[in-house]
């Protein structure tokens, strides 16, 4: 296997597990979590590519893996606080729990 | 063979897989950590050093941190009696199984990632940041911009309700 290879199977490993994590969890951070993983696992092939691809002195892998981890960054502050308020109304983050739209 | 590589692999794979299997919520936070350190030092590895150390800050030193604020403040730690797992999790693990399958068999089949070692491209800092003003200057304001909505979002979103008594 070339280096490129092994870095595309960990990154594709790592998104099952973060997907696994996301479908089979009952609690909401679990599964905000098991997003974080994806994103992860997505940045790393970014990176890997721009290592082994090309052009790598044009950054374009390394740029988006730093707006990605930007977004990221973004995507967790407003997930996370989603959960405290659907905690502080519904008094659970259980997911199969919370099965109204309606308050 | 990379040794290096396969440590670094492994404790980032152990990493996630603890983060999505073990009970207890703060225990999970941690795991992720290590994940995410993992992943750190593979972009370390992948001589994408600016990378690595925004993984390092914005992951182990913000996000992580986060979680585990949410979880002391939702009371996650405890848990529950009836069991972790939902009750469709037998698809959810038969669907990621399957989403694994499809990569790792694009990946293995694929002619694209049969070029060899190339040389390890030297990006200084400053060359990633006259990039940032110059060639991603609008991509950059928008995430500027996006960042002060989504922490102005957060902040209402988890406000205290009116009228909730305390």
């Amino acid at each position: 296997m070339t280096p490129l290879a092994e870095y595309l199977l960990v990154a594709a490993l790592l998104f099952a597990i973060g997907l696994a994590g996301a479908l089979t969890r009952r609690n909401a951070i679990l599964v905000l979590i098991g997003i974080e993983l994806m994103l992860n696992a997505a940045n790393l092939n970014l990176v890997a590519f721009w290592r082994y691809g090309a052009h790598p002195e044009l950054l374009t892998g390394m740029m988006f893996a730093i707006f990605s981890i930007a977004v990221a960054a973004a995507e967790a502050a407003v997930g996370l606080g989603l959960v405290i308020a659907i905690y502080r109304h519904a008094r659970t983050t259980d997911l199969d729990e919370i099965n109204r739209m309606k308050g | 063979m990379n040794v290096v590589f396969w440590i670094l692999a492994v404790i980032t794979v152990l990493g996630g897989l603890m983060a999505v299997t073990l009970k207890n919520t703060v225990h999970c936070a941690l795991a992720l950590t290590v994940a995410f350190a993992g992943l750190a030092l593979l972009f370390l590895q992948l001589d994408a050093q600016f990378a690595g150390f925004a993984q390092v800050l914005v992951y182990i030193g913000a996000v992580a941190i986060l979680v585990v604020f949410a979880i002391l403040l939702t009371r996650g730690s405890e848990t529950p009696s009836e069991g972790v797992l939902s009750h469709t999790w037998f698809a959810g693990l038969l669907i990621a199984a399957a989403v694994f399958a499809v990569l790792a068999w694009a990946v293995l089949k694929s002619t694209a990632v049969l070029q060899h070692e190339t040389a390890a491209p030297s990006v200084s800092v400053q060359q990633i940041g006259s990039a940032l003003m110059g060639r991603y200057v609008l991509p950059l304001e928008i995430v500027a911009l996006l960042l002060t909505a989504a922490m102005l979002g957060a902040v209402m979103v988890a406000l205290h309700e009116k009228g909730e008594q305390k």
